[in-house]
């Protein structure tokens, strides 16, 4: 059987979605997204020449709401729930430029 | 056992003065205390807003105030419901702790109709699974064996009205998690269409098949709910500007002439008999009430699963990026951000962490129209059977799950086999239209499930017919061997 | 034979658009907020909440479309743009992709080579992100306030159009022009209501296939995007000159080295995974919405200030002043049509608008402050036009004009009272002045007696008597009358 996806593209996608997962848990995962990946194949059999695609089920029009100002969260609220916070900021590992 | 009465019959006499809502709410609370410790239903239970929400209705009653649909009536909400005060972790690791700063808008629909919110219940992480078993915190057990599921995600919804702890609670359904787990653990549920109730304050899973349904014991009580939590939500802008209608009034009503479309291919694929001697039994039923009963066909619908398992994981892979430990849940501390990310995101379960890393490959670079185009494209195609399915008839018949409810464990192994579960009630959700789940016996002791499709928005007819079929059987009369005190309509 | 090099800009423009509310979520938009007080479930990303869009935040992006000549997208979409950072409190930034709202649009920009017309690909609308306060936190922490999250913006992606840094310049300039004349986007560089991302590339002059390009981001000056992109494309030269090739990838302007710096390289290029916001079914602008939006489009400033110096009387400098901010060419309009109304025709239009130009620029506009796209002025525009109508009606001098000006900028009052109060109208009725006359002359015979002698500089000697004596009065009334009264003699 070939295979439909690497370890390198594992883990690839793995850095893509930032979850840390040990070369174990990437073996692992490969594993069962080959599997996943190998069964869906059967759907490129369906013909969907000229077909559109649906990206909402029941046909509905965005509503737009009036530029008036609501009431959110209070701002100790909103800060209780960070693991850290510092001068009304979260607070978060440094960030690079760029990174 | 004032709990284990229907909604209706618990608030009739709130109403008429005969029972006090802090007695019900006391007695349902009792309940969770003597019997959650074998299901494993709840992950949450909330016994001083419940008496103080259940206080407010008994006030209200004696300053003469007219009092709600669901004045009293004790309820238990699926744990991806926002609450506010109350926490919401979605069965995962990595919202524990969490406090909803918010109401969901079922929260404030509920609140109003005088319902009282007894507690968060367990479900499958992030409801991602087909049996309960992917909560992080502990499994739920089916209260009809409690060696097997009660189906999933919503299981902690189903079976804590199954086990008599409350008359109603509240799932939420993507590819039939409130559906399965009705007809795993002999309730009635509803799917509502796509945009009919809304979705604000619900933790999402796939925003574009994400629906709240009920589950209750019988199809009144279903209808009283579903008519409470519906309608347009300017918070929600995939919630529709329709009437709803009174489902209520559709109860009783006469099914003759109705057409009722059996879908025949797939039924003697991977179905267990006792399924199909349920299901066949079910149509000769609405057959005797003056159905018709005519053959469609849907012929897209065996790419459903695969359709499913794209398009819901790429949309989980972004519903479930905010999860990243900055601004609110535990965080995994590095001074590396890139590895705080990491490893934080790892407080995932291993079925969310497969949908995410399944959901960022399809929407990657170079995959995208091999995977998610094409699963969109196939869903149109599925929308199209319905379409036409719905030229010759007013529902759509099928089993809500080709098996009785399966042990606990016995699909973990394998993810594909567990996909397989939802074979049924994926293709209405990816057409966005309403399903009903109704008990249609039982197989070897076991609860089967009958599902009920119909056309976008027309929950009505679902009602009617499942009012009508309720009504000429006693399977929604059959209860969880262990948990039987739950006596049928009103006696207390 | 060493090759010539031309260089290829595009610009990326992001701009607020000018609303109370954010895009997604009733948060107010205000600048300059403590930390984290404008932040709601949505904009912080809350686990449950979903976004709805603010509809003249749409208004205002169809608007700019319009404004800039863009075919407007009647059934346009959302798409989420993934990607991890503090800033981004859901995972990823709702945009638009593949439908966007505005496009194929263009841009007139004058240079010192003339008057181009630079493309527009695009005009979407999307929000922004949080403000990291960098080195803010204690030891090694950022901090992120999520005030500015959920900001609406619209993004304006220009075609590759431009050749140099000069035009670069110009056309962000015209831009911010004209964002600003429609109510758009109040063209606040310094707030980061306005910014810039460039992509800049060189090839060999008659080359057609662009070279690699590199973008820079987040110049936020008008000064520095000329430096950024004159020092970029010389970099460029000098690499490729040298036998060196242009790497793709993301360079930062650093002010106070005056260079551009590395950010990121192409392999490091994120992977954005857009797709259909599937919380936000699709964005519809139907034909009323749109002739509604069309109508509140206002006359463009170019074509404004060409009018002007049409039928107005102004120079191109005056009309280029006049719309250095869209209030004050309000305030212009509004005064000169007051004062063509005030003088019933007595004065012809250009001359009137001549007049209100010149007062407003010589003495108002140091009294008027704006910010963003508000301003504030010393007086309504009517009061500038009863002030000068005062002038021409020969009540006061212009030199007491300015006076004038002076006491209602510092009172209030209406520029009749100011004249009435303190005594300095003209006296322009020549009986009273006459009368006057006569009796200065009167008083004076010796004075007379050396006029006569031919000492014609005693003339002055009686005006300023004269003068004196009528508190004020037309200079050249009181002269005619003088001769007259003299000759007699």
């Amino acid at each position: 059987m070939s295979e439909r996806i690497s370890l390198d593209e594992t883990r690839k996608v793995a850095k893509l979605a930032r979850l840390a997962l040990s070369d174990d848990e990437l073996e692992r995962m490969r594993g069962d997204l080959d599997g996943i990946l190998d069964w869906m194949a059967a759907l490129a059999k369906l013909d969907t020449a000229g077909v559109d695609p649906t990206f909402h089920a029941v046909e509905m029009v965005t509503p737009l709401r009036a530029d008036e100002v609501r009431e959110g969260l209070r701002h100790s609220e909103a800060l209780r729930a960070a693991a850290r916070s510092d001068q009304g900021g979260f607070a978060v590992p440094k960030v690079m430029e760029g990174e | 056992m004032l709990h284990a009465a229907s909604a209706s019959a618990l608030r009739e006499r709130v109403v008429s003065g005969e029972l006090r809502a802090v007695d019900i709410a006391r007695s349902a609370l009792d309940q969770i205390v003597g019997a959650d410790a074998r299901i494993g239903s709840f992950l949450h239970v909330d016994g001083e807003g419940a008496l103080a929400q259940a206080a407010a209705v008994d006030r209200a009653r004696a300053a003469g105030e007219t009092l709600g649909p669901l004045a009293g009536v004790p309820i238990a909400l699926k744990d991806n419901l926002c609450v506010r005060g109350v926490p919401a972790t979605c069965a995962s690791k990595i919202l524990e702790g969490w406090i909803a700063p918010y109401d969901a808008t079922v929260v404030e629909r509920l609140r109003a109709a005088g319902a009282v919110i007894v507690g968060k219940t367990n479900m499958d992480e992030f409801a991602m699974g087909s049996s309960n078993e992917t909560s992080a915190y502990k499994l739920v057990h089916n209260p009809w064996d409690l060696s097997r599921a009660p189906g999933g995600s919503s299981g902690g919804s189903a079976a804590s009205v199954a086990a008599g702890m409350a008359p109603l609670s509240l799932g939420s359904d993507t590819g039939g998690s409130v559906r399965q787990p009705a007809a795993f653990c002999g309730l009635v549920a509803l799917k509502p269409t796509y945009g009919r109730v809304s979705r604000f304050g619900l933790i999402a899973f796939a925003s574009s098949l994400d629906q709240i349904g009920p589950f209750a014991r019988d199809v009144r009580d279903c209808a009283i709910v579903s008519e409470v939590i519906s309608g347009r939500d300017p918070r929600d802008a995939t919630s529709v500007d329709l009437p709803v209608g009174s489902y209520v009034s559709e109860l009783g009503r006469d099914v003759r002439g109705l057409r009722v479309g059996v879908v025949r291919s797939t039924l003697a694929e991977g179905c267990e008999p006792g399924v199909v001697s349920a299901i066949d039994a079910s149509i000769d039923t609405l057959r005797r009430l003056g159905c018709e009963i005519v053959d469609v066909a849907l012929p897209t619908a065996e790419h459903a699963v695969s359709a499913y398992y794209i398009v819901a994981p790429a949309e989980c892979s972004s519903n479930l990026a905010r999860f990243d430990g900055m601004r609110y849940g535990p965080r995994v501390e590095s001074p590396d951000l890139l590895e705080t990310y990491g490893k934080t995101r790892a407080l995932f379960g291993r079925e969310v962490r497969r949908r995410i890393m399944l959901g960022t490959y399809v929407l990657s670079a170079g995959y995208y129209d091999a995977f998610y185009a094409k699963a969109q494209k196939a869903r149109t195609l599925i929308s199209r059977d319905y379409a036409a399915a719905f030229e010759r008839c007013d529902v759509v018949l099928t089993p809500t799950a080709p098996s009785v409810a399966f042990g606990l464990g016995a699909k973990t192994k394998n993810p594909l086999e567990m996909y397989l579960a939802d074979i049924f009630t994926l293709p209405p959700s990816l057409a966005g239209l309403p399903a009903i789940s109704v008990p249609c016996g039982l197989s070897d002791g076991l609860p089967v499930g009958l599902q009920l499709t119909a056309k976008a928005f027309d929950e009505g007819t679902l009602f009617r017919v499942a009012s009508a079929f309720e009504h000429a059987t006693d399977h929604h009369a059959h209860r969880a061997p262990g948990f039987a005190t739950a006596s049928v309509g009103g006696a207390a | 034979m060493t090759t010539r090099y031309e260089a290829v800009i595009g610009l990326e423009v992001h701009g607020q658009l000018h609303t109370k509310t954010k895009m997604f979520c009733g948060c107010s938009t205000a600048y300059g907020l403590p930390p984290n007080t404008a932040i709601c479930p949505v904009c912080l990303g809350l686990p449950g909440a979903l976004p709805v869009p603010n509809r003249q935040a749409i208004a205002l992006a169809v608007r700019a479309g319009l404004a800039l000549g863009c075919t407007v997208r009647q059934s346009s979409r959302f798409a989420r743009k993934n990607y991890y950072y503090p800033d981004l409190s859901k995972g990823y930034q709702i945009s638009q992709f593949d439908l966007p709202l505005n496009e194929k649009g263009h841009l007139d920009i004058t240079t010192s080579a003339g008057t181009k017309r630079v493309g527009i690909t695009r005009i979407h609308v999307e929000e922004d992100a949080a403000k990291n306060l960098h080195g803010a936190g204690a030891g090694t922490d950022t901090l992120v306030d999520f005030n500015r999250a959920g900001t609406p913006l619209i993004e304006i992606v220009g075609e590759p159009d431009l050749r140099s840094a000069e035009e670069a310049e110009a056309y962000l300039r015209a831009l911010r022009d004209v964002l600003m004349f429609t109510g758009v986007n109040d063209g606040n560089l310094e707030e980061g209501s306005f910014r810039c991302d460039a992509n800049v590339s060189i090839r060999p002059v008659g080359q057609e296939k662009f070279g690699t390009r590199c973008e820079l981001k987040n110049i936020n000056s008008f000064k520095f995007v000329r430096k950024a992109i004159e020092f970029e494309i010389a970099r460029q030269e000098a690499l490729v000159s040298s036998g060196g090739k242009v790497v793709q990838e993301t360079r930062t302007w650093s002010s106070t080295q005056e260079k551009t710096l590395s950010l990121r390289s192409k392999e490091e290029a994120q992977d954005y995974r857009y797709f259909a916001d599937p919380d936000l079914p699709p964005l519809v602008v139907d034909d009323a919405w749109l002739a509604e939006i069309r109508v509140s489009v206002p006359e463009p400033v170019v074509a404004r200030r060409e009018r002007w110096q049409r039928e107005l009387g102004l120079t191109a400098y005056d009309a280029q002043v006049l719309t250095s901010h869209p209030r004050i060419a309000e305030y212009f309009e509004a005064a000169s049509a007051s004062l063509e109304r005030a003088l019933g025709g007595k004065l012809s239009r250009d001359k009137a608008g001549k007049r209100v130009a010149n007062f407003i620029q010589a003495e108002a506009l140091r009294v008027v402050s704006t910010s963003g796209l508000d301003a504030s002025f010393p007086c309504s525009a009517e009061r500038i036009a009863e002030l000068l109508a005062l002038v021409e009606d020969e009540t006061i001098n212009g030199k007491i004009a300015k006076d004038v000006f002076v006491d209602m900028v510092a009172t209030g009052k209406a520029p009749k009272d100011i004249v009435a109060q303190k005594g300095l109208a003209q006296v322009k009725d020549s009986s009273a002045i006459e009368q006057t006359v006569r009796d200065v002359v009167a008083k004076h015979p010796k004075e007379l007696a050396s006029f006569k002698a031919g000492k014609a500089a005693v003339k002055g000697f009686f005006v300023g008597q004269i003068m004196r004596a009528l508190k004020g009065a037309n200079p050249a009334l009181v002269n005619d009358v003088l001769e007259r009264v003299l000759a007699e003699g």
